[in-house]
């Protein structure tokens, strides 16, 4: 893949990246209740960047997040396995999750769950894994 | 509810991860890993007193009970082997100190045998046939992974084969919980067991579990173990020696669970598929042996060939066989580790696999010499170790149900792996010394001190067989009778 | 309905099981998702297709859906995209080094690098 092979999609990836990585955040938070979650809206964001290296190639992918994408995917894993073991900490089983209402400010009041934070993890691990291994085979054209 | 349980899961995922964000920094890889082993081993131990003093501790993760959400079981049987586990993990961990280059140990060595150790022990704990599954994915995965790494075209052949053959059974293993669900209605195992024992036996039934026996004999070696040779000689010595000690007893132990546990009520078709699959297992696997020349081919068909001895017990289900299995399998995972981490230490010093280019190791390496005769002394079974009593009491319990071709075909094992060990012992450690070609590593001797603690444990579980006799005991009082188990599970 | 699943899954089955018997590395991989597919669908089947509410509390609905299955499912599906991901990394690594992606040459190449003749030609 030759660097600015195709101007047109280029710039109407310019857009739809930004597109699909709102879309993707969405479907995080709606993921609680509704058809969604973190390893969606992780594979989505992967797609983003999927398309952004389609686009232009991996070494802007490379650029535009400057990452270790396996130290992502160990973060997420790091996050996940915390927050259910933090229920240890409270002598309730491993994996149970707390909820409780907060008044946030311009929401309102919100239900906020340890269940998002364990989500967050999954996020994280799927766009990890999922870049990794594009990036791998990508890498050596 | 006991969250201790759910420890032996957490401690190698937390190390797993940690050991990601290190992976540049080697000697701190080696200390953590090292200590989480030892850490887990004496997580086991509590838990195992636990189960002593208060019976079966159960976790229902998430707080969801038990038919509906994931439970954990701690009972004597799964807690003997992640102690085991635990144990001979600790030694491979040692051993890689030096036993491992350190380009393998920068890619991911000591997280990817974390992330499978925590997939054995899952395996070993869950109480839940789906969750079992999700465990033996988990432990396949990272075995993929570290089966490969190195990346010579010998690993990438013998990969492919063996991902090819899990994903197999693994699409399977899904279909048979699709059908079991479908005909049953839950997927906990002591649910499942409760709802098939008042269901009665009944052909579906007996089909959905022929299925799974063909599952976890793929991934147990049971029979299905043509696989099994190649790949687990592909990688270096000590991810050979955990392959060998972990990944076919997890098979082997999911086996014993499903059939001790769940499908208990119909024994006439799948027991004594079970019986002529083991005697098949044991002549091919003997054989195969016997016939090879590859160090490391021989202790893969000694592999098989416990397997199949192991899987006589569950054929015959009675109680002294099975507290046989129990105490053969504690041995055997100790003792494949062992040999395959001293066969790893031959090869290094003579610089070759196969043992009619060795020759005269015994003038060079005493210590060796000897630590491998003793470990090939207590795979046959020499009364004062470790493999004496489980032996004794799986061929006593088949003599006891009128088994005798059973109880001669674990007999014929014995000769059959004589032979092999004692072949790798006269070509290769008799005869005239051969100097080795090249050194792989500037003191492979010094190796021999991380697989002491094995060998010392061997003898001890021989000599001392009788203290250590009431835990095999519990172990088998649940796997005779199931009731304790699912009593244990759906009451809390 | 259950009909169609079954007769979509029987097929699945089939053009997965005929992809794994063929040659090509590629293909063999395509075979296993193809089967991972129709074990899913099979999953679905086998715990009756209904159509209902979401199982959750305070919804007003005369039937409802069983979740398990769908969280089976969606479990496994992860796993196998896990899995499929490995794969076909391993076998462009393998394609990469063993420069072919046909198992029989593969296989081949080993016999002559035990010293035995190769058999098929090259």
């Amino acid at each position: 893949m030759s660097k600015g092979s195709d101007i047109f999609l280029q710039n109407v990836s310019k857009v739809v990246v930004f597109i699909v990585l709102a879309f993707a955040l969405y479907l995080f938070f709606t993921g609680h209740s509704s058809p969604g979650g973190g390893f969606i809206a992780g594979l989505m964001s992967a797609g983003a960047l999927l398309l952004l290296a389609l686009a232009y190639d991996i070494e802007t992918v490379r650029k535009v997040v400057p990452v270790d994408f396996k130290l992502v995917t160990a973060a997420g894993l790091l996050i996940a396995l915390c927050t259910g073991s933090g229920a240890l900490f409270f002598g309730e089983p491993f994996l149970k999750h707390a909820f409780g209402y907060f008044d946030l400010p311009l929401l309102g009041k919100t239900e906020l769950h340890t269940a998002l934070i364990f989500d967050l993890g999954v996020y994280l691990a799927v766009v990890g894994v999922t870049m990794t291994i594009l990036l791998t085979i990508g890498e050596d054209n | 509810m006991n969250n201790w349980v759910a420890a032996p899961l957490l401690i190698p995922l937390f190390t797993a991860v940690l050991l990601i964000f290190l992976h540049n920094k080697l000697a701190l890889q080696r200390w953590i890993s090292l200590l989480s082993a030892l850490l887990n081993a004496g997580v086991s131990v509590i838990l195992m007193i636990q189960v002593r003093s208060n019976g079966i501790q159960t976790l229902n993760m998430s707080g969801w009970a038990p038919p509906y959400g994931i439970v954990l079981v701690a009972d004597m049987f799964a807690v003997l082997l992640v102690l085991s586990a635990a144990i001979v993990s600790a030694c491979c961990f040692w051993y890689s100190f030096r036993g491992i280059d350190e380009e393998r140990e920068r890619h991911y060595f000591y997280s990817l045998v974390h992330f499978m150790l925590a997939g054995v022990n899952g395996s070993f704990l869950t109480g839940d046939l789906f969750n079992l599954f999700v465990c033996f994915e988990l432990m396949l995965m990272s075995s993929y992974a570290l089966i490969v790494l190195g990346g010579t075209k010998r690993q990438f052949r013998e990969t492919l084969h063996y991902i090819l053959i899990n994903v197999l059974s693994s699409t399977l293993f899904v279909a048979s919980v699709a059908y079991l669900y479908g005909a049953v209605g839950t997927l906990n195992l002591a649910h499942l067991s409760q709802r098939i024992g008042e269901l009665g036996p009944s052909g579906p039934i007996t089909v959905v579990s022929a299925l799974l026996l063909v599952v976890f004999s793929v991934k147990a070696g049971l029979f299905l173990f043509f696989w099994l040779p190649g790949s687990y000689g592909a990688p270096p010595a000590a991810i050979s020696a955990l392959f060998g000690a972990l990944l076919t007893k997890v098979g082997m132990y999911a086996l014993i669970r499903a059939f001790t546990l769940v499908f208990y009520h119909e024994t006439t078709v799948i027991h004594t598929l079970i019986g002529i699959m083991g005697v098949a297992t044991i002549l091919l696997g003997g054989f195969g042996a016997v016939s090879q020349t590859n160090v490391n081919r021989i202790l893969g068909y000694n592999v098989i060939a416990s397997i199949g001895f192991i899987s006589l017990a569950l054929a015959v289900s009675n109680e002294d066989a099975l507290k046989g299995a129990v105490f053969y399998l504690v041995h055997d995972m100790i003792v494949k580790a062992l040999l395959f981490l001293l066969a790893g230490i031959l090869v290094a010093e003579t610089g070759t696999e196969r043992i009619n280019r060795m020759g005269g190791v015994l003038t060079h390496s005493p210590l060796l010499a000897w630590m491998f005769f003793i470990a090939s002394l207590a795979v046959v079974g020499i009364p004062p170790l470790s493999g004496f009593p489980g032996k004794l009491l799986i061929v006593q319990g088949s003599l006891e149900s009128g088994q005798y071709v059973l109880a001669a075909a674990g007999v014929l094992l014995t000769l059959l792996l004589l032979y092999s060990l004692i072949k790798i012992f006269i070509l290769g450690f008799w005869g005239k010394p051969r100097r080795p070609r090249e050194m792989k590593w500037k003191q492979p001797r010094k190796l021999l001190l991380s697989s002491a603690p094995l060998m010392l444990l061997i003898v001890l579980l021989g000599v001392f067989a009788e203290p250590v006799m009431p835990y095999m005991q519990r172990a088998a009082d649940i796997l005779t009778d199931p009731s304790i188990y699912i009593q244990a599970v759906l009451k809390e | 309905m259950e009909v169609v699943v079954a007769i979509i899954v029987g097929v699945l089955f089939a053009v997965g099981i005929y992809l794994i018997l063929t040659q090509d590395l590629l293909r063999i991989v395509l075979g296993t998702s193809l089967l991972t597919h129709a074990v899913h669908l099979l999953l679905m089947a086998m715990a009756m297709l209904k159509t209902g509410d979401a199982p959750l509390l305070g919804r007003d609905a005369e039937k409802f859906v069983d979740p398990l299955p769908q969280a089976l499912i969606l479990t496994s599906i992860v796993i196998n995209f896990g899995v499929t991901a490995f794969f076909l990394v391993l076998s462009y690594r393998a394609y990469q080094k063993l420069e072919t992606t046909d198992m029989d040459r593969m296989r081949s190449e080993s016999s002559r690098h035990r010293g035995k003749k190769g058999g098929r030609r090259s």
